[in-house]
C-alpha cells in the first residue's frame, strides 16, 4: 500500500511539496491540446511534436447532466460537467457546491478545479486516491 | 459501376429472448430475408454478419452452422451501434465490386438490461460518480444540453421526441412496445439523466434482421426487380478530431461528413426525401440529427418537432417504425432493421404506418466511439 493518496488519473501531477495540478500536452504545430501522455497529433497528425503542459485551474461549464440513476453504491443525484479550462483542454467531472437543479446551472458560468479526496474510495489493495472536482468559482 | 439492389429483406420482432442463443436469433432473419425474395442459403455467395457482444465469436458460421454450411466466404463484423450498418455495406462493397453477385448480410444481438457504458478501468478505482458519469444516457444527456446551450432547446422538446416515437410504434407490430405515452407521461418519468427520463431512453431489446443484396443484372436473372430496392449510396465515417472529444463523444461531426457524402453519392438532398430512420438511442440525440442530416436549418430542430413535421403525415417523417426508443436497439440489428423499415415503405408494405407514396429514405446509425453508418435506398424502376 502506498503512503499517501495515489492520483486518480495519470494526468493529476502531486508534485512533492507542491500543489497537485493536471497536466496536458499541446502539438507545437497546430496547438491542439490534450490530457495526459501522446506522442502524435490527432488534429494534424504531426509527429513527436508535443510539449507538456500545466492545465489552468480555472474554466468554464461547457455541458452538463444530472445524473438520478446510476450503478449501485453511487450517490446519487450529482451533476456530470464537462468543463472548458482557461488556455485550453476541456475536462469531465462531478460539479459539486451547487444544488442540482437546471435552474441554478448556467450555461459558462465559470468554475474552479479543486483537489480533494476521491469520496472516500480505496482500490482492491486499501490505497487512497486524490482525485479532482469543479465548484463555482 | 453497376447498381446493388436489396432483393430480400425482413427482422424478427424485437423482445427478449433469453431462452435463444445469438446464432438462433441470427437464423431467424437470415431464414426471413431468403424467404422474402424466394431464395436459399445455398443461393449466397458470401455472408457479412454484424454482432456485438460475441465479437469474437464467429457468429456468422454459427448462424450458417443454424440454416447450412455451404462453405461461402463469411466476415463477421463489429462496429459498435454502427454494426449492423457496417456488415449491410461490407456486403454492398462485395456486390459493387463485382467480386459476388448476390450476398447475405445479417445484424443480431442479445441484450441485458440496465445501463449501458460507464464501466470503467480495470485499474485503481472506479470512476463513475466521481469524474462525471460515462453511462450512455448521461453522455447523450450532456450532447442534448450542448443544443440547448446553442439554441435553447427545451426538456419538453426533447420529450416530444419520445411521444411521437412510442406513437408510430402502436403501428408497428414488431416492435418491442406497442403504448401511447403522453407528454406528461414522457416528462415525469422516472429521471435517469436530466434531460432523459426513463421513457427517453433506448429499450435493449434481443433481435435480429437481415437483407440480400444482388447485382443489377443477378436481380433481371432471378425476375426479382418489381419488389427491388436500389442502393443510392453507402456512406461510413469514423469522428474527426473536435476539441473536446475526449471526453465529449461527438456524434455530431462523423452524421454531417456521412450525410454530405451521402446526398453526393445519391445525387439528392435532404428535401427529397420522403422518410426517415435515424438514431434515437435518446431522444435527445434524434433532436441532435434533425440539423445533422440536413432536416432543417441550423437550431431548428426544437421547431421541427414543435410543428409536427416529423410525425408521421408531416412534411418528413422520422422514425415511423418507433425508433430505438419504443421498437428497441438491439446493437448489432439496428442498422438492417432501420434498412427494412424503409425498404418496406418503399414497397408500400408498411401498413397503418405507411409514409404515403414513399420513394426515397434514408437510414442513419451511430456507433459511439465512433462510426456513422448511412444509407439512401428508393424503389427500383
Amino acid at each position: 500500500m502506498s503512503d499517501g493518496p495515489l492520483p486518480v488519473v495519470s494526468y493529476l501531477k502531486m508534485p512533492e511539496g507542491g500543489k497537485p495540478y493536471l497536466e496536458g500536452h499541446r502539438c507545437d504545430e497546430c496547438g491542439a491540446v490534450y490530457l495526459g501522455e501522446r506522442r502524435h497529433c490527432s488534429r494534424c497528425g504531426a509527429r513527436d511534436s508535443m510539449t507538456t503542459i500545466q492545465l489552468s485551474n480555472r474554466g468554464s461549464l461547457y455541458s452538463y447532466s444530472i445524473v438520478h440513476r446510476s450503478f449501485p453504491g453511487i450517490d446519487v443525484p450529482y451533476i456530470s460537467a464537462i468543463v472548458d479550462l482557461e488556455g485550453g483542454g476541456t475536462i469531465k467531472g462531478n460539479l459539486i457546491g451547487i444544488e442540482a437543479d437546471p435552474e441554478k446551472i448556467s450555461f459558462s458560468m465559470p468554475v474552479e478545479v479543486i483537489f480533494d479526496d476521491a469520496l472516500g474510495r480505496k482500490d482492491a489493495d486499501g490505497n487512497s486516491y486524490l482525485s479532482y472536482f469543479f465548484k463555482p468559482a | 459501376m453497376a447498381d446493388a439492389y436489396i432483393v430480400g429483406v425482413d427482422m424478427i420482432k424485437f423482445g427478449r429472448f433469453p431462452e435463444k442463443s445469438v446464432p438462433q436469433l441470427g437464423a431467424e432473419a437470415a431464414l426471413l430475408a431468403l424467404d422474402d425474395c424466394g431464395l436459399s442459403i445455398q443461393d449466397m455467395q458470401a455472408l457479412y454478419c454484424g454482432n456485438l457482444n460475441q465479437a469474437s465469436g464467429m457468429v456468422g458460421q454459427r448462424v450458417l452452422q443454424e440454416i447450412g454450411q455451404t462453405g461461402i466466404p463469411v466476415v463477421n463484423v463489429s462496429n459498435a451501434c454502427a454494426t449492423g450498418a457496417t456488415a449491410f455495406r461490407e456486403a454492398w462493397m462485395s456486390v459493387k465490386a463485382d467480386v459476388y453477385d448476390i450476398v447475405l448480410a445479417v445484424g443480431v444481438e442479445q441484450m441485458g438490461k440496465g445501463l449501458l457504458g460507464g464501466g470503467g478501468g480495470s485499474k485503481g478505482i472506479s470512476k463513475e460518480g466521481l469524474l462525471g458519469s460515462g453511462t450512455m444516457p448521461s453522455v447523450f444527456a450532456e450532447a442534448g444540453l450542448e443544443h440547448t446551450r446553442n439554441h435553447g432547446t427545451t426538456f419538453e422538446q426533447f420529450a416530444k421526441v419520445s411521444v411521437k416515437n412510442h406513437h408510430h410504434s402502436t403501428m408497428n407490430a414488431k416492435a418491442m412496445y406497442q403504448i401511447e405515452t403522453p407528454l406528461e407521461v414522457v416528462m415525469n418519468a422516472e429521471m435517469i439523466s436530466y434531460p432523459n427520463t426513463k421513457l427517453m431512453c433506448s429499450v435493449n431489446v434481443d433481435g435480429s434482421a437481415a437483407a440480400v443484396v444482388a447485382s443489377e443484372q443477378k436481380v433481371r436473372e432471378l425476375g426479382l426487380m418489381d419488389r427491388a430496392i436500389k442502393v443510392r449510396a453507402s456512406v461510413l465515417t469514423s469522428d474527426p478530431w473536435q476539441e473536446r472529444d475526449l471526453v465529449m463523444p461527438d456524434v455530431n461531426s462523423c452524421t454531417r461528413m456521412a450525410s454530405k457524402a451521402a446526398y453526393e453519392m445519391a445525387g439528392v438532398g435532404p428535401e427529397d426525401l420522403d422518410l426517415v430512420e435515424l438514431h434515437d438511442c435518446f431522444a435527445t440525440a434524434e433532436i441532435l440529427h434533425y440539423e445533422n442530416l440536413g432536416l432543417c436549418e441550423e437550431g431548428g430542430a426544437g421547431r421541427l418537432i414543435d410543428d409536427g413535421d416529423v410525425e408521421l403525415g408531416g412534411r418528413i417523417p422520422v422514425n415511423v417504425s418507433g425508433g430505438l426508443l419504443s421498437k428497441g436497439h438491439p446493437l448489432g440489428a439496428t442498422g438492417i432493421a432501420n434498412i427494412y423499415e424503409v425498404s418496406t415503405h418503399l414497397r408500400g408494405e408498411a401498413g397503418r404506418r405507411q409514409v404515403e407514396d414513399a420513394k426515397i429514405g434514408l437510414t442513419h446509425v451511430i456507433g459511439l466511439g465512433s462510426a456513422c453508418g448511412i444509407h439512401i435506398l428508393e424503389k427500383a424502376a
